[in-house]
């Protein structure tokens, strides 16, 4: 039991993220990528006569079970199987968030900057609603996330998805490095 | 007596014609779409909520949702995150090349299809902007779920302006550089 507790090396995660791969394609031909649940949930509740959302989404209904399954899947882990050591982050990382405010260090999601009364905030307004923004329309832009071309493409060798996964790094090298720090600093 | 027209489509024909069925708009600048001709009673779609919750949990126990591992990623502070994506692809392209070589069906005796990917500048700029998204909340689109699932419910005002930059892409489509 307590090796399904403690986290997980990345050659197990890794292992079966890829096997998603062939198991849709071999339970009905469904090619793995989550963002699209983004654009079905837009022409299913507000397509506003925009084209991009003008299809017959129900035909992609089997990916909305699939990201429930990721809700409730996240669910059963957080309940059954919680970690119970203090989440290990890099020291230099645990410094650097230090110094700005930052010291709850677990769970998912650092609670100080991603809570309700931080939506308020400029940092918190920046992080969540900018940052959630961004990844909505990078991914559809894009055409994909990180399941749909780094991981889906790349299993088929397509040229387009190294470019993207290419450039989702890029964005995050630059991110993380350069302007993160003076978000963080607000 | 009859008039047959023969019909020779004229380039503005041709440009009326894009997209026009319904699988190229489902499938415009998409991954993941189904590729399915065949119809099945809903509940058939339970088998990918399996998937699903295989995938959920593997998302939480392996940190993979984490805002402090996809920190380590992009300061290169930790392998961690570069493992499973890597690990996942190697399992992903092996997987795929066998479906290929053994011209593998689904359960349902359809042949499993592959179609090529264009480019589109998209996939750089909308790539940046993506990745400037993922480093800011620690997730893509993915993990929001997840995040949520473990019980983080403000991820959910996360997830609501994602909806919401999906649906303004949409709304500026058509006068963003392709």
């Amino acid at each position: 039991m307590e090796i399904l507790t403690q986290p997980w090396p990345w050659w197990a995660a890794g292992i079966i993220i890829g096997l998603t791969v062939p198991a849709l394609l071999l339970l009905g031909n469904k090619h793995f990528g989550i963002s699209s649940n983004l654009r079905h949930i837009c022409a299913a509740c507000f397509p506003a006569n925009i084209k991009f959302f003008k299809y017959d989404w129900k035909k992609e209904s089997w990916n909305f079970f699939f990201v429930v399954g990721i809700v409730a899947g996240a669910a059963i882990a957080t309940v059954f199987l919680t970690n119970p050591d203090p989440v290990q982050i890099h020291p230099d990382l645990a410094r650097d968030l230090a110094a700005n405010g930052i010291t709850h260090i677990d769970g998912m999601v650092p609670t100080d900057l991603f809570n309700w009364e931080s939506l308020l905030t400029l940092r918190g307004f920046i992080l969540i609603v900018i940052g959630g923004f961004l990844v909505g329309f990078g991914t559809r832009y894009a055409g994909g996330c990180t399941s749909g071309h780094a991981i889906m493409g790349l299993s088929n060798l397509q040229l387009p998805s190294l470019i993207a996964t290419i450039s989702f790094m890029a964005g995050g090298f630059l991110m993380a490095n350069l302007i993160l720090p003076h978000i963080l600093a607000l | 007596m009859s008039v047959v027209k023969n019909f020779q489509p004229t380039v503005a024909d041709s440009a009326a014609l894009i997209p026009e069925t319904d699988y190229e708009v489902r499938s415009l600048d998409a991954m993941c779409t189904n590729e399915s001709q065949l119809e099945h009673p809903w509940w058939h779609n339970f088998k990918y909520v399996a998937v699903g919750i295989f995938f959920g949990i593997t998302f939480v126990k392996a940190e993979i949702i984490s805002w402090y591992r996809i920190q380590e990623m992009f300061r290169l502070q930790s392998f961690h995150m570069y493992g499973v994506i890597g690990t996942a692809v190697v399992v992903g392209a092996l997987s795929v090349f066998l479906i290929k070589k053994f011209k593998a069906k689904s359960i349902y005796g359809e042949e499993i299809i592959f179609y090529p990917k264009k480019f589109s500048k998209g996939q750089i700029y909308g790539g940046l902007m993506f990745g400037f998204g993922w480093a800011m909340t620690g997730a893509c689109p993915g993990p929001l779920f997840a995040q949520i699932g473990t019980g983080a419910l403000v991820i959910v005002a996360t997830l609501v302006s994602a909806i919401a930059g999906t649906w303004v892409y949409g709304y500026f489509r058509e006068r963003l550089p392709h």
